[in-house]
Order: structure tokens, then C-alpha cells, then sequence
């Protein structure tokens, strides 16, 4: 079987972001990008159902700017057969990025998507599940374990709680929580081997998908700053503080 | 103008986060609707009813929405949406692992974009929400006709759970899917409070060095009455499980106390974090980052300093 896995380029999860002046955003200029963390997972763990012999082959997708091209290289040295790049602005919203892997699942087939279930940067959680709608089919959220078997994906979730078993009709939808895998370092020679690796570039007009957002970003900001506070000596001092000055205990 | 707000429950009790959901609903107008889907939940559609400022509680009720599978429970609000002749503007529900599973997919059925983990209202059509793990405030304006969105109970102080008397009516609308089922549920069983809902919360990082460890932070939380979190660092190394971690992708919490304990503070930690309204740190490296949001710090090793503050306290 066929396995999407989708992944988003990202600032690198080490930055510190800044706000610009003006509030129109966060200042992006020389900041190092990344594939967004929980996508890897995603990439990782489609890998992995090849090598276990169960998916046939792993097709990568991303929504975004031709930088995109560098995160579906790297996902083709970690082993991915092929790769796709929508190409259009970066910061499309969660619901035309769904609607544009939609178009992607209409055409490849895939049996199972995987995402990451949150990406970074705008922390929406939103594009598995909107895809998962799309499509009309199952979806594991924030999956901590995946099993494939006789046509039906288990997957074990990660909830507030504790953890939830679910089990889902094939094609099905699954986004990746921390403890799915630990993703691999791409080597060399595997790096080397990505450049030869199709990767094919489309249009959301070629897909026949309107990109229009129902929701506007007005302004950004940084938060309130927390400063600093004191350093005490000894945890009697602590306790003299927490319980006369600050009155918490 | 009427806000739907969807209920966060367990069959048995409506989750206090509920309220907090409520609270957000009020800033945008006043006439409130709680649905609750589920399985046999009388005593959390009475809970609902309670709520001052509701005005009606929809129950539907069915064996397809027992264990709020997002396939079936998605469908049955896009309908509600629908089929009530629009007179939902906007659709709420919190932002736990639930709403987050659930309300995604109500918004790409109504075809709307979703506003994720609001913690203010400005207008009953522009929210603020934190972007980039809270580095950032985002305030984002939407022209949907209906407004799908969750909320950090974190920005609303939760509204009374008493004092209201709203009218009970059933949906017969019946959802199921077919493309998934529930198979079981390993939950947490813990005396202590729940670290989303507690007033003082003690959390331990890659310092505490293993699980049995955790001990020292358990003697102290139950003498302070409070909530055990991690790190990711904790989590990912396999001393607790993962429903305790706090942070960007975890729990955000914004507790009265936070005693962060051998934790150095990643961004992705503070996201999770920084809005309690005291934060003491315990760490043994004095250029930890967390002591840059601490109010109180305290550079020991953690092996001393907490059980003599669990013996002070």
C-alpha cells in the first residue's frame, strides 16, 4: 500500500522568535528553517512501514515556498520514495492547506496520511483533522502507536487522561505525537541519493483548489514580558517568600 | 447571535474546563447553547443546565457518541449548525485533547477556518491567540458566518457551575459513520488534583535523573495539595507518562504556584508554563534559562532542596 506523509517547513524548533516592529509578523529574515518536528515523526514512521514491508511506497507532500523543496530533500534521504510540492505562499491557512493535500489524496490513493499533528510556527492543529473531514475518513490524533493490520489501522493516541485506543477503516488519517518514533539522521550517501529522487512541483490552480481564508491575521505581538525575579539562598528563605510574599502556600 | 459551546465530559461529570469555555462565550454574546453528545450522560446534561447563562442544553444521545469519536460527534454539530437555520455564529469548544480532535473537522465541514487557542476575545469576530509556542500573540479577525473555535482555559477564569436553570432538549439526530471504533482507554488514576484544574503545580525535568525519583516531588505536591507535571525531557525519557507533560504540545497550565524542579526551561516548556502567577525554579546550573521567568530561584541540588521543602512547607 501507498503511504503520504505530509511535512511543513518551519522555524527551526531552537529559534526564539522576534516580533517586528511594525506587528505585521514575526521577523523571518536569516532564520534558520526546518522540517517542522512532528513532521519528521510523520516521515519516520512511514519509513518504517516500508522497511516492515507493509507500505509499497512513501510519497512526501509539502504545502509551501520553493524553499519547501530543501525539508522534501531531506525526507527523501530519510527514505522517502518520491516527492510533491505544492507550490504557493508560505502561512496558507490549516483549511486550504487540507483542501490542497485533499487534491493530492484524490490523485496518489493512498491508504494511509500521515502528519505531524501540529506544526510550530502558527500551533494550530488543525490540518489532519480538516483533511481527515475532506476526505471522509477515520482519523488518529496525537499518535503515540500505529499497527497495521487486515485492512484497519490501530492507533493508540495520546489524551489529556492518559492514552485511547482507536481503531479505523483504511484509507484512514494518522498525526503524530512525540513518542510515535525517534526520528533517524539522514547519512550521506542517503543524502546524495535524495537529489536524484523525483520531486515533482504542482499548482494549487492545477489542483482546481481556491485558496481564500475566511480568517485574517490583524496584527502580532509580543507577549508580556516576564522578568526575572530574585535568587534566594536556601529553601527556608524560599519558603519564608512563598508563604509572606508572595502568599501562595 | 447565539454561541454554541460543546460540552468536555466523560459520560459522568462535565469537566470543569467547561466552564472555562462558557466564560469565553459570555465575552462574545448572551445567548448560550451547551450541546452534549455521549452515551447515557444525564448527570452531565443536568451539570450543564447549571450553568448560569445557558440557555438551553441539546442532548444528543446515542451509543455512537459514547466515546466522542471525532467521525461521528463532527458530523452531528455541522448538522446542528445547519439544520438550525443559522442561528449559531460561532461554534466553542475548549482546546483539551478532545475539542482539538473534534472541532478541526466540524470546521472544514462547514467550511470555515478554525481559530485555535484563543485566550482573549476582542470582538465577537477577532480573538488573540499565541503563535510560535507563545513568543508571539496573534490577533486574527474572521468573516465566517459561523466562527469555529477553541479556547485555552487558561486566558478565562471559568463561570459559575451553579445557579442556572436552562431548558433540556433532545437532538434526534443520529450520527455514525463507520470508518472507526473505540477499542479501550488507559487512563491515569491519581489522588492527586488534575494538573490542568490545580492551584499548585510541582514539576520535574531531565534532573530528577529517573522515574523513582519522582517520589521526592509526590511527597512534596501531596503536602502542598498539588499537581505533579514534566518536561518533555522527563516524558520522552521515560520516567512518567505522557498525560503529565507540560508545554507547547502538552498542558498548558497557569497555575497560583509552579515549582519547576531540574528543569532548564526550553521555550517549548515555558509556552507551557509562564502564565502561573508565581514560578519557583530548583536547579543545580545557575545559567538555566527558567531562573529568567522565575520569581523565586534557588540554585541547590534538587536531592537536598526538596525534601527539606517538603519538610518546611
Amino acid at each position: 500500500m501507498k503511504v503520504l506523509a505530509a511535512v511543513k517547513r518551519v522555524v527551526d524548533y531552537n529559534v526564539k522568535v522576534r516580533v517586528k516592529a511594525d506587528g505585521s509578523g514575526v521577523d523571518l529574515a536569516n532564520v534558520k528553517m526546518a522540517m517542522n518536528p512532528f513532521c519528521e515523526i510523520a516521515v519516520e514512521e512511514a519509513v518504517r512501514l516500508k522497511e516492515q514491508g507493509i507500505a509499497s511506497e512513501v510519497v512526501v507532500v509539502s504545502v509551501g515556498s520553493t524553499g519547501a523543496q530543501e525539508q522534501l530533500r531531506t525526507a527523501l534521504a530519510l527514505g522517502a520514495d518520491r516527492a510533491i510540492l505544492v507550490e504557493t505562499d508560505d502561512g496558507l491557512g490549516s483549511l486550504a492547506v487540507a483542501k490542497l493535500l485533499k487534491a493530492v489524496v484524490d490523485k496518489e490513493q493512498p491508504q494511509l496520511v500521515i502528519l505531524g499533528k501540529q506544526a510550530i510556527d502558527s500551533d494550530n492543529n488543525q490540518t489532519g483533522q480538516m483533511l481527515a473531514a475532506l476526505s471522509g475518513y477515520g482519523q488518529g490524533t496525537f499518535a503515540s502507536h500505529v499497527e497495521i493490520r487486515e485492512g484497519k489501522v490501530t492507533v493508540t493516541r495520546e489524551i489529556d487522561g492518559g492514552a485511547q485506543t482507536v481503531s479505523l477503516r483504511l484509507p484512514a488519517i494518522v498525526t503524530t505525537d512525540l513518542r510515535l518514533n525517534e526520528p533517524r539522521y539522514a547519512s550521506l550517501p542517503n543524502i546524495m541519493k535524495a537529489k536524484k529522487k523525483p520531486l515533482e512541483t504542482v499548482t494549487p490552480q492545477a489542483l482546481g483548489v481556491s485558496i481564500t481564508s475566511t480568517c485574517k491575521t490583524v496584527s502580532v505581538q509580543a507577549p508580556a514580558a516576564r522578568s526575572a525575579g530574585i535568587k534566594v539562598k536556601s529553601v527556608a528563605e524560599l519558603v519564608e517568600k512563598l508563604k509572606n510574599e508572595a502568599k501562595v502556600i | 447571535m447565539t454561541i454554541l459551546v460543546i460540552a468536555e465530559h466523560n459520560n459522568s461529570l462535565l469537566a470543569p474546563v467547561t466552564l472555562n469555555t462558557v466564560a469565553a462565550a459570555t465575552r462574545i454574546g448572551h445567548d448560550i447553547h451547551v450541546l452534549v453528545a455521549g452515551q447515557g450522560a444525564g448527570a452531565v446534561t443536568q451539570a450543564a443546565a447549571s450553568i448560569p447563562g445557558v440557555s438551553k442544553v441539546l442532548v444528543a444521545d446515542n451509543a455512537a457518541y459514547a466515546h466522542q469519536l471525532p467521525e461521528n460527534i463532527a458530523p452531528l454539530v455541522a448538522s446542528l449548525v445547519i439544520e438550525q437555520h443559522s442561528i449559531y455564529s460561532h461554534v466553542l469548544a475548549a482546546a483539551t485533547s478532545n475539542g482539538k480532535n473534534i472541532l478541526p473537522r466540524v470546521a472544514a465541514q462547514l467550511d470555515v477556518d478554525q481559530i485555535s487557542e484563543i485566550i482573549s476575545v476582542q470582538s465577537p469576530d477577532t480573538f488573540k491567540r499565541p503563535i510560535y509556542a507563545g513568543n508571539a500573540i496573534a490577533t486574527v479577525q474572521s468573516d465566517a458566518a459561523v466562527k469555529v473555535i477553541t479556547v485555552r482555559a487558561t486566558g478565562f477564569d471559568p463561570v459559575a457551575a451553579e445557579g442556572g436553570a436552562a431548558i433540556v432538549e433532545p437532538v434526534e439526530t443520529v450520527c455514525n459513520a463507520g470508518t472507526s471504533s473505540f477499542v479501550d482507554e488507559v487512563l491515569a488514576k491519581s489522588d492527586r488534583p488534575d494538573l490542568s484544574a490545580a492551584k499548585i503545580v510541582v514539576s520535574g525535568g531531565r534532573g530528577m535523573q529517573n522515574g523513582d525519583n519522582f517520589k521526592h516531588l509526590y511527597a512534596l505536591a501531596d503536602k502542598l495539595g498539588a499537581g505533579v507535571g514534566a518536561s518533555r525531557a522527563a516524558v520522552d525519557a521515560g520516567f512518567v507518562a505522557n498525560d503529565m507533560q507540560v508545554g507547547q504540545t502538552g498542558k498548558i497550565v497557569a497555575p497560583a504556584l509552579y515549582i519547576a524542579v531540574g528543569i532548564s526551561g526550553a521555550i517549548q516548556h515555558l509556552a507551557g508554563m509562564k502564565d502561573s502567577k508565581v514560578i519557583v525554579a530548583i536547579n543545580k546550573d545557575e545559567e538555566a534559562p527558567i531562573f529568567q521567568v522565575a520569581d523565586y530561584g534557588l540554585v541547590a541540588d534538587l536531592f537536598e532542596a526538596v525534601p527539606e521543602l517538603e519538610r518546611l512547607v
